[in-house]
């Protein structure tokens, strides 16, 4: 049951570029398993290798225990829902999704009912006799999922399906995809580059970069426990702060000291020892601004500073705060509005405080992803070293 | 009022081109051919049916099914040879697919008489592929390679297949390729996604091709005259043999009437019946 899909020690190399290196990971029958991250991080090569377009120079793929390795494309239990949808410009929609069953020589009443079927899971009945270049993007895609859908697939791959479409179609698509999902009970092999598709639809997901995985959980574990920088900086925005720690002044945390900040307290699930370098993400939204200095508690860092920027996003409103030489971004919920609540405004000295949990503290030091020649997805916020990057 | 006018002045300039280019000369052909002759090469006063009756000679009956059939199969091989070379050159690197397009459009360089005549020449009785073939037992004594039907079929061949090449590849290059993976991917083998996706997706390149084969090759008169025998004639060289030979335009005119119409009645039939218009104007034809 567990270990349906598995990908042993696969690599794949184009030229020069190691596009997937020595992954192994596994999917589990009937999950919604997504791999994430930017272009070129080869998610669309372990799909392509999943699919039988590409063979893997090393290690094998296993099916339900079966090497499929050597199986060519047409042979796989396993369709695709391309990126640009691939549908056949010549034949109609019907003739499209119908596609898969005609190859395989079933008969007539079936084919026709399966279509039907399809067509009526995809609200299409009206549209079955157009062909692809008549219809709108979203109709495109769905009608591209059940054509992957009608063979039955045992997995079925989908190639950054969203992508093309705009955002409030995206959003229903979103919605619709998961339906699918539950109703046809398939495992799912998603690729896209958008956190947010992969948050929302995945079961767990795989985070990519450079050819490897940086780490698989559900989405909670790879938002709120990130393993590495690249993991916390690509997923959701985030504030890096490198340190050394100091004192165990309690089980489970220490006392990390931030060149340039201060003394921070900080969940030490890593068992880090007094003088151990560590880094950490701090998401933005744990923290809080508040013009009134907040009750003492053990487990807070409370920290002053003065406030540099402020966005206002209508949800949310962006504080970037200044604390010693170091700058902070933060995000503050509204969750109530009050008209007499003092603003607060540019300029002010502000009070910035967190609970020590909700600092993370990441495996790999300090790597600042420049410097790993990583260029991080825009909107990414992290200052460390006392050094601003890109808001 | 307006917009009649600009449909009107959009298309006026290729109504004058095809009635100046096409139409007044196609006119011209079919109204010499009820001309009587006059035995100069020029034509007598008056109109008559004579010469129309005289292409009841049983011999062109003969030479139109030739033409038709040695035009269709050249078009065929040219076709069934094109498609292949067109994939392999859309799918293969760039600098490759340069270098092959570069090859297709050399032989272009050099005058159309003189690489029909270089066919002479290597398949002249005397030529080293004679004597070749005949030294490796794969020819009998008697057999002639020059001055038969198959040879024009050869020559008809090679002289058209770059213009079934060119457009072929050219639609091949806009085919979208991961078409093809597509349909493997739902089940499809490679020859099957080859001869049901990507074989319609470039349909267009390959109904340019059948155009623009097939309707030169009706019209051939050179490579016939040159590397075929007397059981070889097209319509071609019977067009030329009454115009120069016989001195008589009426009944070449008539003979070209014939082969327009034995054209352009299945073109019709087939644009119109399809409900389309648009590639109508490339059947513009005539003698080589």
């Amino acid at each position: 049951m567990n270990d349906f899909l598995e990908f042993k020690n696969v690599s794949k190399r184009f030229g020069t570029v190691q596009a997937v290196d020595n992954v192994s990971f596994s999917v589990k029958r009937g999950e919604f398993f997504s791999l994430l991250g930017p272009s070129g991080c080869g998610k669309t090569t372990l799909l392509r290798l999943m699919a039988g377009f590409e063979q893997p120079d090393n290690g094998s793929i296993l099916l339900d225990g079966q090497d499929i390795t050597q199986i060519p494309p047409n042979q796989r239990a396993v369709n695709t829902v391309f990126q640009n949808y691939a549908l056949f410009p010549h034949l109609t929609v019907r003739e499209n999704i119908a596609f898969g069953l005609r190859v395989a020589r079933r008969p007539r009443q079936e084919i026709d009912a399966a279509v039907t079927e399809m067509l009526k899971l995809i609200q299409m009945e009206d549209k079955a006799d157009q062909r692809p270049n008549q219809i709108s993007g979203g109709q495109k895609q769905r009608v591209a999922i059940v054509r992957a859908l009608i063979n039955r697939p045992r997995v079925l791959l989908l190639d950054e399906p969203l992508a093309a479409l705009d955002l409030k179609l995206r959003q229903r698509m979103l919605l619709e995809l998961d339906l699918i999902h539950d109703q046809v009970g398939i495992t799912f092999l998603y690729v896209t580059h958008d956190q947010g598709e992969a948050m929302s639809l995945s079961d767990r997901i795989a985070v990519m970069q450079g050819g490897k995985i940086e780490q698989i959980g559900i989405p909670a574990e790879v938002y709120e426990a990130p393993k590495t920088s690249f993991v916390a900086s690509f997923i959701g925005d985030t504030n890096f702060v490198d340190g050394t720690v100091t004192a165990l002044p309690m089980p489970n945390y220490c006392r990390v000291r931030v060149e340039g900040l201060g003394e921070i307290l900080c969940y030490n699930d890593k068992q880090k020892a007094v003088g151990d370098r560590v880094n950490l993400s701090l998401r933005p939204e744990k923290f809080h601004v508040t013009l009134e200095q907040p009750q003492e508690d053990a487990r807070l860092n409370v920290l002053r500073g003065k406030v540099e920027n402020i966005i206002y996003a209508g949800n949310h409103t962006r504080f970037w705060v200044h604390i010693g030489e170091r700058r902070i971004a933060t995000y503050h919920q509204h969750r109530r509005y009050h008209l007499d609540e003092k603003p607060i405004r540019w300029e002010d000295e502000v009070w910035v405080w967190w609970d020590a949990d909700s600092g993370y503290m990441l495996d790999d030091y300090a790597p600042l992803l420049e410097e790993r020649g990583i260029t991080p997805p825009p909107e990414t916020i992290h200052s460390a070293n006392g050094k601003e990057q890109r808001i | 009022m307006s917009r009649r006018w600009r449909e009107i002045s959009v298309s006026l300039p290729s109504l004058l081109w095809l009635t100046l280019l096409f139409l007044i000369p196609t006119v011209l052909v079919l109204a010499m051919a009820f001309k009587p002759s006059d035995g100069y090469g020029g034509m007598g006063p008056g109109w008559t049916l004579e010469t129309i009756r005289s292409l009841r000679n049983p011999s062109y009956p003969a030479i139109i099914g030739r033409t038709l059939g040695l035009s269709l199969l050249t078009t065929l091989l040219c076709v069934v040879l094109a498609v292949p070379m067109g994939y392999y050159m859309a799918r293969t690197q760039r600098i490759w697919r340069q270098t092959l397009v570069l090859l297709t459009v050399v032989p272009f360089w050099i005058c159309f008489v003189v690489r029909v005549f270089a066919w002479k020449h290597l398949l002249h009785p005397d030529g080293f592929i004679r004597h070749g073939l005949l030294a490796l037992g794969l020819i009998a004594p008697d057999t002639m390679l020059l001055y038969t039907t198959g040879t024009v079929m050869l020559v008809l061949v090679y002289s058209h297949l770059p213009f079934s090449i060119l457009p072929i590849f050219a639609a091949a290059e806009k085919f979208d390729f991961q078409l093809m993976e597509a349909a493997m991917d739902l089940g499809a083998t490679r020859w099957r996604a080859f001869t049901h996706v990507f074989l319609p997706g470039i349909a267009r390149g390959i109904g340019t091709a059948v155009l623009v084969v097939l309707i030169p090759a009706l019209g051939s008169y050179v490579i016939p005259d040159m590397v075929g025998g007397t059981e070889s004639e097209m319509i071609g060289n019977k067009i030329a043999q009454r115009t120069f030979g016989d001195r008589n335009l009426p009944h070449a005119c008539a003979l070209a009437a014939l082969l327009t119409v034995a054209v352009l009645g299945p073109l019709m039939v087939m644009v119109f019946g399809k409900g389309r218009s648009g590639t109508a104007e490339k059947s513009v034809g005539g003698v080589v």
